[in-house]
């Protein structure tokens, strides 16, 4: 028997359970308020979770209560943006990802759609010369009016 | 000879497209923005407009005496994102731990950037310095001395951001005996406006929040009686802290391994200056959002306060006076006075005086004499 073998070596637990410091409800409370508004006024909200004081486990259970619904995206710009709409329709979790996946931001927003989804005006503009641009080098390169192969 | 100048984006929304980000894109960064700004989300459009047209600001960086970890913190910062884009955006024209150049070179960068954004750059100044009484041999950048170069630099500023509790309050360096006479900035700088972003080190984004802040709309952030960011300093960690309420129901640790510890109780018993200190440390957490001092069990060392490590023991506290005895005597022996042995003498007499006078008393007898 070796000397090592007699150095007690203690087994570190597993880890606790993340434990609920009970910050979680009152968010919940705001987000049913922030419903109302949309409902009634028309009027989207958004929740910034950085700012809330959150205690190791509070995030993980206002998740819990929130549950997953049957939408999810992905957005790829400066990095991952992954988008879910909760078990409750119209309240959406927004997580800003940077390019090297560590979070820089977590919202909860609540709307019909989340704003990053949405297709930006100046993008409409861009896209109509991006079309008209194609559709007019097509007729360029085909002048009796064939389609393009590509 | 024409010196070959490489084309510089005009705006930010102008370098962003440059670098190829789209508008989700810059609608994120936005988003971001405003956290990093502590503004609510809805402000998110209105920063997109402001940063759409911002122009890319001068910053001269001026390191004093401090053990670069305000640097550290800002650079350090997981990248690449929001802080880094800031960074990217501002023309850091000189900052002596950062830059390439040394020597005259560098001095050079200085003083053209000095000459070319006359009025209009920004001065961030980590570290104190030497007071106009001092030997300010003590600190010297090239041969000049902190005093002469902040005043030159300061001189044609829009304003200047005392970054770290040393630049804003003289932190360690200040501590007493104070050997190299060192003040804050705000002590030398009068006729211009002095942000104070403390924390040794502070929280990077509260750095870039500022940077943020007056790159998007031009002005300065709402200050606080120390001159710190209302924003970012407007409340106490004691308030924002999730512990907090366990300090309500009187459920505190007393040693860092009791059930309390375990159970993640309050940790004002164990020192902590949350109640006294002022800092987003609570919500902006540190490494990426991953967690912060109080949630990793240890208490807060109110290092955003001024004149915070003469403030007591880090692990008193706060109900402990700071003029403790122990204080008193190691300042006194330090000095190797007569005092200190007039104190000392005190000190024992007074402990005697305590330890004869120590009565023991059962709550029966207190009920007796209420």
């Amino acid at each position: 028997m070796s000397g090592l073998d007699n150095i007690p070596i203690q087994v570190e637990p597993a880890p606790a359970l993340a434990r609920d410091f009970g910050n979680a409800l009152p968010i919940l409370g705001e987000i049913r308020h922030a419903v109302a508004r949309l409902r009634h006024d028309g009027e989207p909200s958004c929740i910034d979770l950085g700012a809330m004081p959150f205690g190791p486990g509070d995030e993980a259970r206002l998740m819990t209560l929130l549950g997953r619904g049957e939408v999810s995206a992905t957005v790829t710009a400066l990095g991952p943006t992954h988008v879910w709409e909760t078990g409750y329709p119209g309240v959406w979790v927004v997580e800003y990802q940077n390019t090297e996946a560590q979070r820089v931001g977590l919202q909860i927003e609540i709307d019909e759609v989340p704003k990053i989804l949405r297709t930006q005006p100046a993008d409409l503009d861009d896209t109509l010369a991006a079309l008209e641009a194609r559709l007019r080098e097509a007729a360029g390169r085909h002048p009796d009016g064939a389609s393009d192969s590509q | 000879m024409a010196v070959p100048i490489r084309p510089q984006p005009r705006t930010l929304g102008d370098s962003l497209r440059q670098n190829g980000v789209s508008r989700r894109g810059f609608l994120k960064f936005c988003a971001a923005t405003a956290s990093m700004m502590a503004l609510p989300p809805s402000m998110a459009p209105a920063i997109a407009a402001a940063l759409e047209q911002a122009r890319r600001p001068s910053v001269i960086w001026l390191s004093f005496q401090e053990c670069t970890g305000c640097t550290e913190s800002l650079t350090r910062s997981f990248s690449p994102t929001v802080e880094n884009l800031i960074l990217d955006i501002i023309s850091l024209d000189y900052h002596h731990t950062l830059q390439a150049a040394a020597g005259d070179a560098a001095e050079h960068a200085r003083e053209q950037a000095m000459h070319e954004n006359a009025g209009n750059y920004l001065v961030v100044v980590d570290g104190s310095l030497p007071g106009p009484g001092s030997n300010p041999g003590f600190s010297t950048i090239a041969g000049v001395s902190n005093l002469q170069m902040l005043q030159e630099t300061v001189a044609g500023a829009a304003a200047v951001v005392a970054v770290g509790t040393c630049a804003a309050f003289g932190g360690l360096p200040k501590a007493a005996p104070n050997p190299s006479g060192a003040v804050a900035v705000s002590d030398i700088i009068k006729d211009k406006p002095v942000i104070n972003v403390s924390g040794c080190p502070p929280v990077p984004m509260v750095i870039t929040g500022v940077l943020a802040q007056y790159l998007t709309f031009g002005t300065l952030p709402e200050l606080d009686a120390y001159n710190r960011p209302m924003a970012f300093f407007g409340q106490s960690i004691h308030d924002r802290c999730y512990r907090r309420p366990f300090y309500d129901k009187g459920l505190f640790a007393e040693t860092f391994d009791d059930e309390g510890a375990r159970k993640g109780w309050c940790l004002y018993r164990l020192g902590c200056k949350g109640p006294m200190t002022y800092n987003a440390c609570a919500t902006m957490k540190w490494n990426g959002g991953t967690s912060w001092p109080v949630e990793s069990g240890h208490p807060c060392l109110g290092c955003s306060e001024p004149d915070f490590w003469d403030a007591g023991g880090f692990y008193n506290a706060m109900s402990v006076p700071v003029g403790d005895s122990g204080n008193v005597l190691l300042a006194a022996g330090a000095g190797g006075l007569a005092l200190g042995v007039g104190a000392s003498l005190l000190g024992r007499h007074k402990r005697a005086a305590a330890k004869a006078g120590h009565e023991t008393v059962t709550a029966d007898e207190l009920e007796q004499k209420l």
